[in-house]
């Protein structure tokens, strides 16, 4: 362990004296990577960008299994090194190479972890933003963690307040929500393919992800509760479902992460360490405007009301004349919709679409419907927000790579201490 | 394309310690959820603890193998009462979320790189195989026929696995059919008339869920033996997978899961081999690269979960009557 991790450092202050020479003599960097490693099959290559241009002369180094290998990455930002064998490996890029004042800022900083899957390459890539390393004050540096805290929660909270209707009106604890925040950054994806204007596409993609919802209730959910199937079996159901759909994705899409065009626009340094881009700021607008516009049709509405009415009480609703069979496809319009808007704003965030990037914040959303109260909207929304500035706020005392641990610690704290959570109301008896 | 080879492949799963590592967790789940009516979504969690357990006490303090593997149950005893005590009373779908939830903080503290010294964080744990293998008894030498041709290491960890299996399914067995049974089966039915019979009904579960978990431990160290320990194995989807089997045999009964496991595995050896066999030779699927054709095998574990789970919940083994407490 010593023996290499002083082998790494010497490797990349040989790599950073290098990198530093080359920025002297005012050398071009090399068009292309050189290439570490050609003589194995399987190799582990990547991009590095800064804000969406390519940046050359960062050190890369690759280690596991008994193998380690640095490289420079090329004017183009593209690396390359083969491994000896497939398996898992440490992909390392040194920070000391960066340009003055950038940083790794992605989950996991710059040390990331890799796995080979069933083809002989792993693509590692790094989109680095501005800023972050310079010593910080402990409260900017909380600021700043707040309101990308802030920005998640409103993101986890269009996923949420979806999950907390389904279970409001039909009682369904739908593990598959999740995938339909996958589904609407993966439309997205499509249709970005399709080279039409990305925010036409985006919108395309919200109504391509209510019209998912709508062909969920019709031909599963529906039959199903006709049928008169109990709530354990619908729950393992949707858990088939979320099975089946987060492999479909991977089918067509891979199993690498993807980008969505970029939206264009600058970054804009706020104060202290905090730096928001064009597209952070459009997506916390955008949560809110669309939140806002949810709640009004919660409360204002004649579905919205009746929605809440069905929530409350299914059988009095029923009675007292309204369709509760439309009104819950509303619903799943509505939740798929949402849900699949949190995708697309959050493959933004990550950045990045994977195929399993929904699962990854099941929990969290389970977590913000829990705790704001199970079957109530608005407090799905709150619970969201305390969610995202929890685990991103965290991140100040915990290892980046257990922020989420907090989160679920709360959400199974709230089950144990007020399982109606924060607005939830009790279950009447009798 | 090689039939020979696919099905040789396909029958040698039968045998496999993956297979036997299934048929134990689904034992396990179906204790908690067949028997006692819990519903356990945090299998994976008893299983990283397991096979975590077994690796890291032997591989950070020189225990020998079988005090690793008594290191595993003690830890899944830990584990079960730390999660039991305080959820055991909540209502069925939550208790799957918490229980979820508890599975998943478990894996992020194993592949977090704060505790690399102890976990290897997310390279996982490897070499602790010389304890276990010194105990071996077998002669070296390859032994078998057919499919089943192994090593003398091979063999030792299948026998070892099947010996466990076997201890375990008569263990089920005769839990099911004991006074002891007889009550868990009736909370599963009705907590409230069992307690109203002045039986402690907390106690019974959480002793259902103890001994469920070690099951499901044992199934972690078993999957463990012979390879490697590797976070990324103990995901939710694990957990799921089993559920899988467990649903497809049967859940209330104790040939079911076993039955499930093999059938779920021998499916899985199966498409593995042949999906991708089909995409290079052309013919339905000549338009998919190998990487989507074995993809699609977890697929149809999707469509099949959800086809059981509506049409035939009791599973291949089950008596409807059985699972009345699913609701």
């Amino acid at each position: 362990m010593q023996l290499s991790k002083t082998r790494k450092r010497a490797v990349s202050v040989i790599a950073a004296s290098f990198a530093a020479i080359m920025l002297l003599l005012a050398l071009p960097v090399s068009a292309t990577a050189d290439e570490v490693g050609t003589e194995f099959d399987d190799k582990i290559f990547g991009n590095v960008k800064l804000d969406g241009e390519s940046l050359g002369g960062v050190e890369i180094t690759v280690s596991g299994n008994g193998y380690e290998a640095s490289t420079v990455t090329g004017a183009d930002g593209r690396w390359s090194i083969g491994v000896p064998e497939r398996g898992q490996y440490e992909v390392i890029l040194n920070e000391e190479t960066l340009p003055e004042g950038i940083a790794v800022v992605e989950d996991g900083g710059p040390i990331k972890q890799v796995e080979f899957g069933l083809t002989g390459t792993v693509v590692t890539n790094y989109f680095i933003g501005e800023g972050e390393r310079t010593a910080i004050g402990l409260w900017p540096q909380f600021f700043t963690r707040l309101v990308y805290g802030i920005n998640f929660g409103l993101m986890l909270g269009l996923a949420s307040v979806g999950l907390s209707l389904v279970f409001g009106t039909t009682k369904l604890s739908n593990f598959a929500h999740a995938e339909m925040v996958t589904f609407g950054a993966v439309i997205a994806l499509f249709f970005a393919s399709l080279d039409i204007n990305p925010f036409l596409g985006i919108i395309l993609a919200v109504i391509a992800s209510g019209l998912a919802g709508l062909t969920q209730d019709v031909i599963l959910w529906r039959p199903l509760r006709r049928k008169g199937i109990g709530i354990v079996q619908l729950m393992i159901v949707s858990i088939g479902l979320a099975l089946t759909l987060r492999y479909v994705y991977q089918f067509f899409i891979g199993g690498s992460t993807s980008q969505l065009p970029p939206l264009g626009g600058e970054s804009f340094k706020l104060f202290g360490s905090l730096t928001l881009s064009t597209t952070d700021i459009a997506s916390m607008v955008i949560s809110i405007i669309v939140l806002i516009a949810f709640a009004l049709w919660l409360t204002l509405t004649k579905t919205g009301k009746a929605t809440r009415a069905i929530s409350d009480n299914s059988d009095l609703a029923a009675a007292s004349g309204i369709d509760v069979d439309r009104v819950i496809r509303y619903v799943w319009i509505t939740a798929s919709a949402l849900a699949g808007l949190g995708g697309i704003l959050w493959a933004y965030f990550r950045p990045g679409i994977k195929w399993d990037m929904g699962e990854k914040i099941l929990l969290l959303i389970f977590a913000a419907v829990v705790l704001g109260g199970l079957g109530t909207a608005f407090g799905a929304l709150i619970g969201a927000l305390i969610v995202g500035i929890m685990v991103e706020t965290s991140t100040m005392i915990l290892a980046p790579d257990i922020k989420y641990v907090g989160a679920l610690i709360v959400l199974i704290g709230v089950l144990l201490v007020k399982p109606t959570g924060l607005l939830g109301t009790k279950e009447r008896i009798g | 394309m090689d039939w020979i080879q696919i099905l040789s492949n396909t029958v040698e799963s039968i045998l496999s310690p993956v297979t036997f590592a299934f048929v134990l967790a689904s034992l396990g789940l179906a204790m908690h959820f067949g028997f006692a009516g819990l519903l356990n979504f945090g299998i994976a969690g008893f299983m990283a603890i397991g096979a975590y357990g077994y690796a890291i006490s032997v591989l950070r303090f020189d225990l020998p193998w079988w005090g690793g593997m008594l290191v595993s149950i003690v830890a899944a005893i830990a584990f079960a009462i730390l999660l039991g005590a305080p959820t055991l009373r909540l209502r069925g779908d939550y208790l799957a979320i918490v229980t979820i939830a508890a599975a998943e903080i478990a894996r992020l503290l194993f592949l977090t790189n704060t505790f690399d010294d102890f976990t290897g964080s997310a390279s996982g744990l490897f070499g602790y195989h010389d304890s276990f293998r010194a105990a071996n008894p077998i002669p070296e030498g390859t032994y078998g026929f057919g499919p089943f041709t192994y090593s003398e290491t091979d063999w030792w960890v299948r026998i070892f696995g099947l010996a466990v299996l076997a201890v375990v399914i008569w263990l089920l067995w005769a839990l099911s059919r004991s006074p002891w049974g007889r009550v868990i089966k009736g909370i599963r039915e009705d907590e409230d008339a069992v307690r109203a019979l002045g039986k402690n009904v907390f106690a019974y579960k959480m002793q259902a869920l103890i001994i469920g978990g070690v099951f499901g431990a044992m199934g972690g160290v078993i999957y463990a033996l012979p390879s490697a320990v590797n976070p990324t194995v103990y995901v939710t989807s694990l957990t799921f997978f089993i559920w899988t089997a467990l649903l497809l045999g049967g859940a209330a009964t104790v040939f079911g899961p076993v039955l499930g496991s093999i059938i779920f595995w021998v499916l899985q050896a199966f498409l593995t081999n042949v999906l991708p066999a089909l995409a290079q030779e052309g013919g339905i699927l000549e338009s998919l690269t190998s990487q989507q054709a074995s993809t699609l095998r977890f697929i149809l574990v999707g469509i099949g979960l959800m086809l059981i789970v509506i049409y035939r919940p009791q599973g291949i083994a089950g008596d409807k009557r059985e699972l009345t407490f699913v609701k």
